[in-house]
């Protein structure tokens, strides 16, 4: 079933730019939704399996784009290895800051990491002698994949493709390990599972790490993707815009998440045209998702289209 | 202090009885509190391998504190536990399922939302073992349960009260315990299926599982143990050889009810 939904899935992403080449839509939104896909499957985890919420997940992304920018242009290391030292960072600063916070109960995580995604706004905006300031940094050089250099939108489609089929496979498989079983143990009954032996605070904080690696990941790509980077895009905002796309989609669903930030994509996207009235018309279209789907998007639509379904064939019986 | 007059007398009474027979678990002199209530005063017990000892006590009597005390879920505030000559009074619940004392809770709290499989697979989470060494030992747990293979895609939550004791019991296994904790598994179960699930611990220890039963149930908990407590606000009042226990006037009228 996992397999199933997951090949669907992955059949759409490829036929998209074939049935539709040169579209608006596939390349420039596509690129974006993908970027989503990557924090969204990744905070899902967090918020999903491990019930934390973190509200600086920003700047997990931020980490990334900075490290890639600042690197590639300033010391002129190779856009792969300016990556991973990204994910280095910002796997260390999440276990840094999660190993304490997580011992206690509570949302205690998600204050402490919203005062840290407003901390790293903060320098990224205050140290313009690395970051650029608010002016950002550009001319970042593009991706180069070992000799590959991606260049244009249908092959910046393809990699950020790739790398979100890649996100959701992991997340599938992360559900299904050890570790995710652990997680799910704990949020049956958090008592038993210390009877089994699990350490709730160490699978919690490992999943907060795999989480904020995602982010860093998706933040490298987005760095080489614009070939520019602002403080602007890893405020505060984003980060609960982030939340919002978890817990639209459907929390702890791998493709719950994954629909919740491919649809605010294109929300965002479908709502231009509105201008003035954007917001008002996207927080009316949020309540109403969260009066009548409170599961999410994902199972909201999935149960009606079975329930439509089983109509259908009962019809048909009654027909025949 | 009057509770430490039984202990002496079992410690003297069970060395001779289990006559070189390993001493896997010792409690001495714990202490335990909730806030300022002391639950546990001063309780001393002692389990050796091969075998079952009940823990026999009425509502309130501090039956689950001691086991959750025992499995570090609950801090003690005095006394030393030992098992297997260590010291494991400080040790976090994690090192304590590592060391092989295992745990089937109170009320069974079968993680709801988990297939039974995949239940039975945490139960091994501390074993770091290949997942053919698991698929086997989940084979052992369906062999004493079989109703568990028939269900064993389904959600835990969806299973029977009787069910869900078995899993609870076949979870702890896959933790292949040294030392088997089990809290009230007659709880809330049809008489025939106390029956069944007494059977099945009978079955374990002769297979070699050291057992601690915790029981309200004193007839049914006292019937299959080769020895016996008696718990009361706590505090040990007796201990001694389970025939002797029921046979004994004040925990009759007590406990058994004739």
């Amino acid at each position: 079933m996992r397999l199933t939904g997951f090949f669907i899935f992955a059949a759409s992403v490829v036929l998209l730019p074939v049935l539709f080449p040169d579209n608006y839509f596939v390349t420039v939104v596509g690129i974006a939704a993908g970027l989503h896909v990557i924090l969204a499957v990744g905070l899902n985890l967090l918020m999903g399996y491990a019930g934390q919420i973190s509200l600086g997940h920003a700047a997990f992304f931020g980490m990334g784009a900075y490290a890639s920018a600042i690197l590639t242009t300033r010391f002129s290391w190779p856009s792969l290895l300016a990556m991973l030292a990204g994910l280095w960072v910002a796997g260390t600063i999440a276990w840094l800051l999660a190993r304490p916070i997580l011992r206690l109960r509570g949302h205690y995580l998600a204050m402490a990491t919203l005062g840290f995604g407003i901390i790293i706004h903060v320098i990224l905006v205050q140290a313009a002698h690395w970051t650029g300031g608010p002016d950002g940094l550009g001319e970042i050089p593009p991706l180069n994949l070992l000799g590959w250099t991606v260049d244009g939108d249908q092959q910046w489609y393809g990699v950020i493709a790739a790398a979100m089929l890649l996100s959701i496979w992991l997340s599938l498989n992360i559900v299904d390990s050890r570790i995710g079983r652990a997680l799910r143990a704990v949020r049956g009954s958090e008592f038993a599972a210390q009877m089994m032996g699990i350490d709730a605070t160490r699978a919690k904080t490992q999943i907060f790490v795999v989480s904020a690696l995602f982010a860093a990941c998706a933040g490298s790509l987005f760095a080489h993707q614009q070939a520019f980077v602002s403080p602007d895009s890893f405020s505060l905002m984003i980060s609960v815009e982030l939340v919002t796309m978890v817990v639209l989609g459907g929390m702890a669903s791998t493709f719950g998440a994954a629909c919740g930030a491919i649809a605010l994509t294109l929300l965002h996207e479908g709502l231009v045209v509105f201008e003035d009235y954007e917001m008002l018309i996207h927080g009316a279209l949020l309540m109403a998702v969260m009066i009548f789907l409170p599961q999410g998007l994902f199972a909201g639509v999935s149960q009606g289209v079975r329930r439509g379904w089983a109509l259908i064939a009962s019809r048909q019986r009654h027909k025949g | 202090m009057p509770s430490n007059a039984p202990d002496s007398l079992l410690t003297s009474g069970s060395s001779s009885l289990k006559n070189g027979e390993e001493l896997l678990l010792e409690i001495t002199g714990l202490n335990s509190h909730y806030g300022p209530v002391q639950v546990i005063h001063g309780i001393s017990l002692s389990v050796h391998a091969g075998e079952l000892v009940a823990l026999v006590g009425g509502n309130g009597a501090g039956k689950t504190t001691l086991l959750h005390t025992l499995s570090s879920l609950h801090p003690p505030s005095a006394g030393t536990i030992r098992f297997d000559g260590h010291d494991i009074t400080r040790w976090p619940s994690h090192r304590i399922v590592a060391a092989g004392i295992c745990q089937v809770p109170e009320g069974r709290q079968v993680f709801a939302p988990l297939s039974v499989e995949d239940n039975l697979r945490l139960g091994a989470y501390r074993q770091h073992r290949n997942a053919g060494w698991i698929r086997h030992e989940m084979e052992r747990v369906y062999h004493l349960f079989p109703i568990l293979h028939e269900r064993r895609q389904q959600l835990a939550g969806t299973l029977s009260g009787g069910q869900q004791q078995m899993l609870a019991i076949g979870r702890a296994l896959l933790g292949r315990p040294r030392l088997l904790l089990l809290d009230e598994p007659s709880m809330g179960l049809a008489p025939l299926l106390v029956e069944e699930i007494f059977r099945v611990i009978v079955e374990l220890n002769t297979q070699g599982v050291t057992i601690l039963l915790v029981e309200q149930n004193a007839r049914a908990a006292l019937a299959i143990a080769g020895r016996g407590y008696i718990l009361e606000t706590g505090r040990i009042v007796k201990t001694a050889p389970a025939s002797e226990l029921l046979a004994d006037d004040d925990v009759r009228r007590a406990y058994l009810g004739y």
